[in-house]
């Protein structure tokens, strides 16, 4: 295995995806508004006092939740007032799962583009040419996919939470953010969720003909991040740290699952084969 | 010498049909060998085959020794391909496109740059090698291809339908390219093409595929010995000559064809000539001009592709 050569397929790929517009105008779109705009535009609305039924605590169809609360998220608001509670619940937790979007959606979008772009634009017969084995080559187009989704949501994460403790310190009074469940879903489950999206656009760019035909077909993974997002809400699942871990866990079993077709469909003779 | 490529009954099949049939040939390295053949013809399934993108059907390949299937690397570091289309990075610039396949070959850095510099200014690209490829002509991106395919230096050049879309201007460049990388004895120019004057024009020895099946093999002299023996001489006379049948005597004449002052004379080979020249000196024939006439690989090539259409190949 030469890293060499992975590093320069990775960077290489990277490069052409800098360069469609269709690549990073979601990346630039997307950590904005669920880094800066949404927690913002919460954290104000909540704080302000004319806007009162933006708190979730006031909200009727809230209140199943808030009654079955477990205990590690009622200890998070223990103490707390209306205000601060609902800023807590809502930026702090409820949020969490929209992070997710940013892995999958980042890891899909490249993958695309490095997979099945290569293929659309016919520039894979020259790279099949080159020394690199089958298994460099898949190596260093995860990479290109998995390195930048993870180096952008890390980034986002970090902005968010300094944006987080910024925009509502003057309610909180103290720097709350980031909560103990975060640290296991951006740590742990969103490399587990890019891998996720990366094996999914792998085995859809050998059935499909071009780029937006794979981003679209791996898109639909954004479901599962809404079901995650819609099941907490409606307190049918509560992402504590443990929960999170095992959500990863089960991320990384499904991804082990999925790379193994991956890497089998990826070949010289199946991608000449689809490439026609 | 051993051959470099040696190729015994190869079949490769698709599905059920077969693209490759039985193909047994050889290439030995410093030559430049064209496959010859119509599109379907097998001739880009060749490459990928000796390369060791595909497992053959049946047969054997050897490259440099090594079989392409379980040594591809390997054999890959030694080749270059210029693909049929050519497959560069368009949204990255000529520059860029060359750092990373000459990065893939494994050359360091220093080695590499210096490799660019001399495979822009060969192939008449420094002046806008910073631009994005996307911008190129057709001309400029099959240059830049063939630079890519050369980077290397390898031991042999495939090239797949060099000149297929290019304009004659185009061509003429890829063809004297074409020529100057071939005259390095230790490498193989192995040459797809379905190009008749550009086979006849470059390469040494020919094999004229149709259908997967190796029609005929061998130089162009070797070929029009075999498929069209003779040499045919065009005698242009000032006046019409009346002892045509003097000639008969002549060693190495075979045929007499006359035309008022115009005869075509069927030799066994270009040696006769000077006799037959005598000949009609001694009979007094005022010759205004001796044309040997000879049978040109176009020629060649539509005569198998005939016989193979009438069933008798």
């Amino acid at each position: 295995m030469n890293w060499r050569t992975i590093r320069t397929i990775a960077g290489k790929d990277i490069k052409e995806a800098t360069q469609n517009k269709s690549v990073w105008l979601p990346i630039l779109i997307v950590p904005l508004i669920f880094v800066v705009l949404m927690p913002v535009g919460m954290i104000l609305a909540i704080s302000s006092t004319g806007a009162t039924e933006v708190n979730p605590l006031n909200d009727p169809d809230f209140a199943l939740f808030m009654e079955r609360m477990p205990q590690f998220l009622s200890n998070l608001i223990n103490g707390l007032d209306s205000a601060q509670s609902g800023i807590v619940l809502l930026v702090g937790y409820l949020f969490a799962p929209f992070f997710l979007i940013m892995p999958l959606m980042f890891s899909t979008v490249i993958a695309s583009e490095s997979f099945a772009g290569e293929r659309e634009r016919k520039t894979v017969e020259a790279l099949l040419y080159t020394p690199a084995t089958d298994t460099e080559l898949f190596l260093g187009k995860v990479l290109a996919a998995l390195a930048p989704a993870l180096l952008i949501t890390w980034g986002g994460f970090l902005v968010y939470s300094v944006v987080v403790n910024v925009a509502a310190f003057s309610v909180m009074g103290r720097i709350w953010f980031p909560l103990p469940s975060w640290y296991p879903l951006i740590l742990w489950v969103s490399p587990a969720i890019s891998l996720l999206g990366i094996a999914v656009t792998v085995l859809i760019s050998g059935k499909v003909q071009t780029f937006m035909g794979a981003y679209q077909s791996s898109g639909s993974l954004v479901l599962l991040v809404l079901a995650l997002l819609a099941g907490q809400a409606t307190g049918v699942l509560y992402l504590s740290v443990v929960s999170v871990i095992v959500i990863g866990l089960v991320l990384f079993l499904v991804d082990a699952v999925l790379m193994y077709y991956a890497i089998r469909t990826f070949n010289r003779d199946k991608l000449l084969a689809s490439a026609g | 010498m051993e051959s470099s490529i040696v190729v015994e009954r190869l079949s490769h099949r698709f599905d059920d049909r077969f693209v490759l049939n039985e193909l047994s040939y050889d290439v030995r390295q410093g030559e430049v060998f064209a496959l010859l053949g119509p599109n379907g013809a097998g001739k880009t399934t060749s490459i990928r085959l000796l390369n060791g993108l595909y497992k053959p059907t049946e047969g054997k390949i050897r490259v440099f020794s090594k079989d392409p299937v379980t040594h591809g690397s390997q054999i890959r570091q030694e080749t270059g391909v210029l693909t049929e289309t050519s497959a560069l990075y368009e949204r990255l610039t000529a520059r860029e496109n060359l750092l990373f396949f000459g990065r893939l070959y494994g050359l360091t850095e220093s080695l590499l740059l210096k490799r660019i510099d001399e495979t822009m200014g060969f192939f008449a690209l420094k002046t806008r090698e910073n631009e994005r490829v996307g911008t190129y002509s057709k001309g400029m991106k099959q240059r830049l291809a063939l630079a890519r395919a050369f980077l290397n230096h390898p031991r042999i050049l495939f090239l797949d339908e060099p000149t297929a879309s290019l304009d004659p201007e185009s061509s003429l460049q890829v063809h004297e390219l074409i020529e100057s990388l071939s005259k390095n004895d230790d490498r193989i120019v192995f040459l797809c093409t379905h190009r008749l004057e550009e086979a006849e024009r470059l390469a040494d020895r020919i094999a004229i595929l149709n259908n997967g099946k190796l029609l005929a093999l061998g130089s162009l002299d070797e070929l029009r010995r075999r498929f069209n023996p003779g040499l045919w001489v065009e005698i242009e006379l000032l006046r019409p000559f009346g002892e045509q049948n003097t000639l008969e005597n002549v060693r190495g004449v075979s045929k007499i064809q006359v035309e008022d002052s115009r005869l075509r004379v069927q030799v066994e080979e270009e040696s006769v000539i000077p006799a037959l020249v005598n000949e009609l000196v001694l009979r007094k024939a005022e010759i205004l001009r001796v044309s040997p006439q000879k049978v040109t690989l176009e020629e060649i090539y539509f005569k198998l592709q005939t016989e193979v259409r009438e069933g008798a190949l």
